[in-house]
């Protein structure tokens, strides 16, 4: 067990409670949340891979390609936000309606 | 009572398919191996024509430069659905608003709002040989854009519709004619020369600081900077 | 040394997954947004303590900054009534 690994396996978990949210949590708030949570573990895991180099500089294209993803999550985050914001305008809900009502 | 019983069994249904990926993900890292060089050593070998001696810098606009650049364009495209989706609501109770204001903000922002400028121009001059670039860079602008906005300071009241159109764009554009230009040097797109490609980069990285910063700050006020206030005056108060 | 970093490094892993577990898991909405925020700034140590200085900076400026800022004002809109006035109950989740 090393470093790399403990933090890997950290990401591993974030990604496992992300993706159970998204799925399980009603509200469309905590689902953006969620997904973000999935995102940030996915990015950890690379980040944590990328720093298994024999030397001490960690490899850095997945460096870049997690700058850019935090970037575009932050977009679709806010993009979902406006969904959410339209919707509610529209119709006075914030999460999806009970399956069977 | 039955639904009930469902939905809890869906989530511990869900939880364990759930609990299943994890182990066989984290079995998966566990099994890798524990030195890998990946792209490191490449990267080292032709940084020094990258144009930029900081690895993530170059890496972001030199040889993956194609992300860097559809990523800008994602970014515009969101701040493209925001605006088509935002609505033109209409705030009367701008006095409130005002009065509402927190004037222990206003002096903070007066203090911070310079600092904050500076360390955005620093953050994007040292990411050639140090950590930092433009997406730090235009973060902490649009930081500062966030901040104006909370404490109602209108800065953007003499920005024109057409301007901010320009400055949402201006990166996007400013990246595909530098990619065409060393098109006519015969190279490929986005492929600098390693005697310009300092210049090319620090171009498009200022570009790219305020327009990243400009398309964050709208994507904060549902796609337009210019109806900000507006947006804020409605949904502030709750918060508190 | 080591044995003092292993100590953090466990402690970071174990917060930042608390920290998602209860962002999900808190009945308020709004406990959950500043909890969401924590757990951005707490990433942030995290990319520094994995050699990634680029990121951690990008990390505190916008997933913790922005992205909190983002979530809060949605979260304002939502909790005001919509054009429809209606007698639907707002965060059922409450």
């Amino acid at each position: 067990m090393t470093t790399v690994t403990l933090y890997a396996l950290c990401g591993v978990i974030l990604f496992g409670i992300g993706f159970y949210g998204v799925i399980i949590c009603r509200h469309l708030l905590r689902k953006v949340m969620a997904l973000n949570l999935m995102g940030t573990g996915v990015f950890l895991i690379l980040i944590a891979l990328a720093r298994r180099t024999p030397g001490d500089r960690p490899d850095p294209v997945p460096h870049a390609m997690v700058l850019t993803g935090i970037v575009v999550a932050v977009s679709a985050t806010a993009l979902a936000l406006a969904l959410l914001r339209r919707l509610h305008r529209e119709t006075e809900i914030g999460d999806l309606p009970h399956d069977a009502k | 009572m039955s639904r009930l019983r469902k939905t809890e069994l869906a989530k511990v249904g869900f939880g364990l398919i759930v609990a299943m990926i994890v182990t066989a993900l984290g079995c998966a890292i566990l099994a890798l191996p524990g030195e890998e060089s990946g792209l490191a050593g490449a990267v080292m070998l032709n940084l020094d024509q990258a144009g930029a001696k900081n690895p993530v810098t170059a890496v972001l606009l030199n040889f993956r430069g194609y992300d860097t650049l559809l990523e800008i364009a994602v970014l515009l495209l969101a701040v493209l659905g925001a605006r088509a989706l935002a609505v033109d609501e209409s705030a009367d109770d701008s006095e409130h608003f005002r009065s509402s204001i927190n004037p222990v903000l206003i002096g903070f922002i007066r203090v911070i709002a310079p600092v904050m400028i500076i360390v955005a121009g620093y953050l994007l001059w040292v990411g050639g040989h140090a950590p930092g670039g433009a997406f730090q860079a235009g973060a902490v602008l649009a930081s500062l854009g966030v901040l104006l906005v909370l404490a109602d300071i209108n800065w953007t009241q003499h920005l024109s519709d057409y301007s901010e159109r320009i400055l949402l764009t201006i990166s996007l554009v400013v990246f595909l004619s530098v990619g065409l230009a060393t098109m006519f040097n015969a190279r490929n797109f986005l492929e600098f020369s390693p005697s310009t490609a300092k210049w090319c980069i620090l171009l498009i990285e200022a570009v790219a600081t305020v327009s990243i910063a400009v398309i964050l700050l709208a994507l904060f006020c549902c796609g337009k900077i210019s109806n900000a206030r507006k947006y804020h005056e409605t949904t502030r108060g709750r918060v508190e | 040394m080591s044995n003092l970093l292993w100590t953090f490094d466990i402690v970071l892993c174990g917060s930042l997954v608390w920290l998602a577990w209860q962002t999900l898991a808190t009945a308020d909405l709004f406990k959950a947004t500043v909890l969401f925020i924590i757990f951005g700034l707490i990433m942030a140590l995290a990319w520094a303590r994995l050699d990634a200085p680029d990121i951690a900076l990008a990390e505190t400026a916008i997933g913790a900054g922005l992205t909190g800022a983002l979530l809060l004002s949605g979260l304002a809109a939502i909790s005001q009534p919509g054009t429809r006035q209606q007698s639907i109950k707002l965060d059922r989740e409450k």
